[in-house]
């Protein structure tokens, strides 16, 4: 039996693509992560393709032992989300992975236009801290093992962004 | 064939990281125990299962559950695994005689000489409530065993 994405989407997570869609895709990752930001082009290119058709959500699954900065990179995401900015705070943090210090997550708040004194107050809030711990533990219990995970439809897909790619062109009949 | 529910958990003392002998009785009655066995150390990071069990250790915490790693790793590597990937739980080696803890679980991989990569729940009794195992080139997760801790206060 395959995982389950647990709990499932809601409006409580951020999403991007169809609002109607034929599938869903969750990815669990972690902006410092390296796979994570090999695979956010492949990512992109599937959105780009077949957004129409599919919602796209990523969840946060900071490893913080490995990764010094990914759950302040997560924190930023998150903050910038209060402001409806969330996807260019994603895309940027992915864009440079290896520049997640404080400064350099002011500069991305400030190149995406945010206001900066709330995003720094926003970053000192716990319940952003509260937000990533909440999604960490529900990927534990969905079953996440590395970064990333997907989980198509709820169910979690054991391969990787080129793999999920390669799945979606065959079935969609769009490719 | 690896050891199913219900039966006696076998007890074991292996040593940890600092070369002290941590045994299965040792939480007789007091915390719930998950072994996770695992082929060996320094596998890549990101999917590495001990870094991610590691990173969820307290969610485990909060469940009254220890955590316990198991490989035919040294003690010796054992420690430098630990404090190079910073595991927050102990790490037990399996190393002598060679994997004989896998093997009185039925997880052990002759073919390979390593332990296979498995899952054991043991409540506070010492009784086996849970247990799986996984090919050893996927990281099972957690959500498996964390279910089975769900499924013991009920």
């Amino acid at each position: 039996m395959s995982a389950q994405l647990k709990p499932a989407l809601s409006e409580k997570d951020h999403i991007r693509g169809s609002k109607k869609p034929q599938l869903t895709i969750v990815e669990y990752g972690d902006f410092q992560c390296p796979y994570c930001g090999d695979a956010e082009p492949i990512v992109e290119e599937i959105m780009d393709q077949f957004g129409e058709a599919i919602a796209f959500s990523f969840r946060n699954f900071p490893l913080k032992d490995v990764h010094e900065f990914a759950f302040d990179a997560a924190i930023a995401a998150e903050a910038a989300s209060q402001q409806g900015k969330y996807w260019e705070m994603h895309d940027l943090l992915f864009a440079n992975q290896s520049r997640l210090d404080r400064d350099s997550l002011l500069n991305m708040a400030e190149k995406i236009g945010l206001d900066l004194q709330r995003f720094k107050n926003a970053v000192q809030d716990e319940k952003l801290t509260e937000k990533i711990e909440s999604d960490f533990e529900s990927g534990a219990r969905s079953g996440v093992n590395g970064t990333p995970t997907f989980f198509v439809n709820g169910a979690r897909f054991d391969g990787g962004a080129a793999d999920l790619y390669a799945l979606i062109k065959e079935n969609t009949g769009l490719g | 064939m690896i050891l199913q529910k219900d039966t006696k958990a076998p007890d074991f003392q292996l040593l940890n990281p600092d070369g002290k002998p941590v045994a299965l009785k040792d939480y007789y009655q007091k915390k719930n125990v998950i072994l996770i066995f695992y082929p060996a150390d320094w596998s890549p990071v990101c999917g590495d299962e001990i870094a991610l069990f590691s990173e969820m250790k307290s969610i485990f915490d909060k469940e009254e559950a220890v955590l316990l790693g198991i490989s035919v790793d040294s003690f010796f590597c054992h420690k430098a695994f630990t404090d190079d990937r910073k595991v927050h739980f102990q790490l037990l080696a399996d190393f002598e005689p060679k994997g004989d803890v896998a093997k009185k679980y039925g997880v052990y991989n002759d073919q390979a000489g390593y332990d296979s990569r498995a899952l054991f729940l043991i409540d506070k009794q010492g009784q086996i409530a849970w247990s799986f195992l996984s090919p050893d080139e996927i990281n099972p997760g957690a959500d498996g065993v964390l279910d089975a801790l769900e499924k013991l206060k009920s």
